[in-house]
């Protein structure tokens, strides 16, 4: 919001400076505010639309299910009320799985939306980058070769993610960081790193194996009253560091000079961006393991909703409406039980192309 | 490569027959290195054997000798490195010639993600579970996915970049994953099988597998050894090329079928090797220069040398045991990517 505040304050300039030549500088001015507020007015009907939705998901996710429970019950559940049975799945099973796919939602949301907007590419998410790639091989061989079990895996695959984004970081530094040399060099690394998983997945018995790939399909049947303090906790501290970092993204979508032009620091705030983006990767991936393609869609999806301009909260909700839905799509419509992962891949992916289409047409793409 | 163009093409004009005979030199060189690297190859493993021995067991085979039994076994993978390395070299040199890309690598364009995912729609649907039979849908995966990712990325109006080839093969490589992942997940036995082809590797083949494939790879080989002069009129731009009298569709269309061909055969053969096609064409242009006609020959003896070196390697690294051939090229093969990569101009070739 203040980003916009600080849009703003830089607006004007032009329009003072081209005064003296307008007829009436005020209307002009004034119809300057009139489309900023329109603009403002929207990115908050779409955020509490999408609001709205997640409290929707919630609601349906924790009656319905294999086991109905009434909304009356699940409040007076929450209430802390024991009912038989009920309290049980709601408060064992279906409710930590919920606050882990918001969380993880969110993360991704979060975490795909600065990339994209810090590497001013709509296809630069973490999923197509390879740091997501990075958590998957060290997961497989953490679980394969180790031998660990699939939540004994997360510490290493959060490593993973982060040391493959340093290294990503390093390789495609030069100067600055350009935006093309670094998705190339992640697509690099990713292709070295699915050769990894694809080696580690061949390294134990198929059971195994079946629990990685599972794994790096993004799941939230492990999804437990562990996870959730460590997962919140983190997220209680990235995402308002990310709001944070995110008032210099409005000013880095103009690109490097022209975010220098405006007085930004751009190398040290797109580090710090860069940082922060990968850090959410990298714990919602410990989490639920890299659920495709939310980080990718989330942040395009939610512009198509605000109508242009980024929008770090907007991009988080529908992180999170993105999980929730397709859980509630993986476990309850379809006749066998999914991982989540399976559901946003299988939507996901002429998502993905079209919008890969779109750009290029557009000539965003490259 | 613009820049240089150029000045390489003035004196092209003499170079030719003053270094023929040295380039040709260089490839019977080349042929009797590889020659030696094969025999090395059939030598090394679990049981190593001198290089020596290796041909005596090739050329006098002595059927009570644990070595000659353990060189014999060791033929067919070698023979599938050999094959599946040239085909990679060719189709890589292809690749980038055609598109005037830098990066060109079936692994990188999303070419061999579109042979896994036929091949596990083959394993899954049609419940192929020889190998024998996965060739076919490897074959209508690559080209699937070659056509897929060379129409999203030449849309727009400065056509098919290497950026933009490079970004669409990631992401329909990574759209193509995420479908096979659909179908693995809930089926045991297809990742069973399917995981081990995944890998890459050229251990388990026998030669009967390089036998049913050999038509399509000689076929795929001979189109590309002919269309060494269409890649040099590409390699000045549609326009000149037009200009100069070739018809630009239809030796894209005879390199795309020999891409395929030679992609396919090689991904179903030894599943999805990336980064020869990548590497190879690069280090093949420092020998013989941008003249397609020597390129090529140089491109498929690279490969395979590539390819057997790599394999090879893997075995000695990770003795007793291997590692399989596809990780080792991406590890050899990645820093040259990244190299490319870092260069300050991606310029197009």
């Amino acid at each position: 919001m203040s980003a916009a505040a600080a849009a703003r304050d830089a607006g004007p300039a032009p329009d003072a400076r081209s005064a003296p030549e307008r007829p009436a500088p005020d209307a002009a001015v004034n119809r300057v505010r009139a489309v900023r507020a329109r603009g403002r007015r929207r990115c908050a009907t779409v955020a509490a639309v999408l609001v709205v939705l997640v409290v929707a998901l919630v609601v349906v996710t924790l009656t319905l299910g294999p086991f109905k429970v009434a909304l009356v019950d699940v409040v007076r559940i929450l209430g802390g009320e024991q009912i038989p049975g009920a309290t049980f799945i709601v408060m064992e099973q279906r409710l930590p799985r919920l606050l882990v796919a918001l969380g993880v939602g969110a993360a991704f949301g979060a975490s795909g939306t600065i990339i994209q907007t810090l590497v001013r590419n709509p296809l630069a998410s973490p999923d197509v980058i390879g740091i997501t790639a990075g958590a998957s091989a060290a997961a497989v061989l953490g679980m394969t070769v180790g031998g660990l079990g699939a939540v004994a895996v997360a510490p290493v695959a959060f490593g993973g993610a982060l040391v493959t984004a340093a290294g990503i970081y390093v390789l495609a530094r030069r100067g600055t960081i350009s935006g093309y040399r670094f998705v190339l060099v992640g697509v690099g690394v990713a292709a070295v790193l699915n050769a990894v998983t694809a080696w580690g997945l061949t390294r134990a018995e198929v059971t195994e194996a079946s629990r990685a790939l599972v794994w790096i399909t993004g799941s939230l049947s492990r999804a437990s009253w562990d996870q959730v303090p460590v997962l919140w906790a983190a997220l209680a501290v990235l995402l308002p560091l990310a709001a944070l970092a995110a008032l210099r993204l409005r000013a880095l979508e103009l690109g490097d000079d022209a975010a220098a032009g405006l007085g930004a620091r751009v190398e040290p705030a797109k580090a710090g961006l860069l940082v922060v983006a990968v850090a959410l990767a990298a714990v919602a991936t410990a989490a639920a393991g890299p659920v495709a393609f939310v980080a990718f869609l989330s942040g395009p999806l939610a512009r198509r909703l605000t109508g242009g301009g980024v929008s770090l909260g907007a991009s988080a909700l529908t992180g999170a409406c993105l999980v929730l839905a397709a859980d509630l799509v993986a476990t309850s419509l379809l006749p066998t039980a999914l991982p989540v992962g399976v559901v946003t891949g299988v939507l996901g992916a002429p998502v993905l192309l079209w919008l890969l289409a779109r750009a290029n047409r557009s000539g965003e793409g490259g | 490569m613009t820049t240089t163009a150029p000045a390489a093409a003035a004196p092209g004009r003499v170079r030719p027959l003053r270094r023929a005979p040295a380039l040709a030199a260089g490839l019977v060189v080349g042929l009797v290195l590889l020659a030696v690297l094969a025999v090395v190859s059939v030598g090394v493993g679990a049981r190593q054997v001198a290089p020596l021995d290796a041909w005596h067991a090739l050329t006098a085979f002595d059927p009570t000798s644990f070595d000659h039994a353990a060189v014999r076994s060791r033929v067919p993978r070698t023979a599938v490195a050999l094959v599946v390395g040239a085909a990679l070299g060719l189709a890589g040199t292809l690749m980038q010639g055609l598109t005037r890309n830098p990066l060109g690598d079936p692994g990188i364009l999303g070419i061999n993600a579109g042979a896994s995912a036929a091949v596990v729609l083959g394993i899954f649907v049609a419940r192929v579970s020889d190998p024998r039979g996965y060739v076919w849908f490897a074959f209508v995966g690559a080209a699937a996915a070659a056509v897929v990712v060379h129409l999203v990325a030449s849309a727009g109006r400065e056509g098919a970049t290497p950026v933009k080839l490079a970004l669409a093969g990631a992401c329909v490589a990574a759209a193509l994953t995420s479908l096979v992942t659909a179908v693995l997940v809930t089926r045991t036995d297809a990742l069973d099988t399917f995981r081990f082809w995944q890998v890459g590797s050229v251990g388990g083949r026998d030669l009967s597998q390089v036998a049913e494939l050999a038509p399509f790879l000689v076929v795929g080989a001979v189109l590309a050894l002919a269309s060494g002069r269409m890649l040099d009129a590409a390699a000045l731009g549609e326009d000149v090329a037009r200009g100069l009298g070739q018809h630009v569709g239809r030796a894209r269309a005879i390199v795309g079928v020999a891409v395929v061909l030679l992609c396919g055969a090689a991904t179903a053969l030894a599943g999805p090797i990336a980064f020869v096609g990548l590497v190879v064409p690069h280090v093949g242009r420092a020998i013989t220069g941008p003249d397609h006609r020597w390129l090529l020959p140089y491109s498929a003896l690279l490969g395979a040398a590539l390819l057997v070196v790599s394999d090879v390697l893997g075995r000695v690294v990770a003795a007793p045991g291997q590692l399989e051939v596809g990780l080792v090229t991406a590890v050899v093969g990645a820093p040259v990517f990244v190299a490319l990569v870092r260069r300050r101009r991606l310029a197009e070739l």
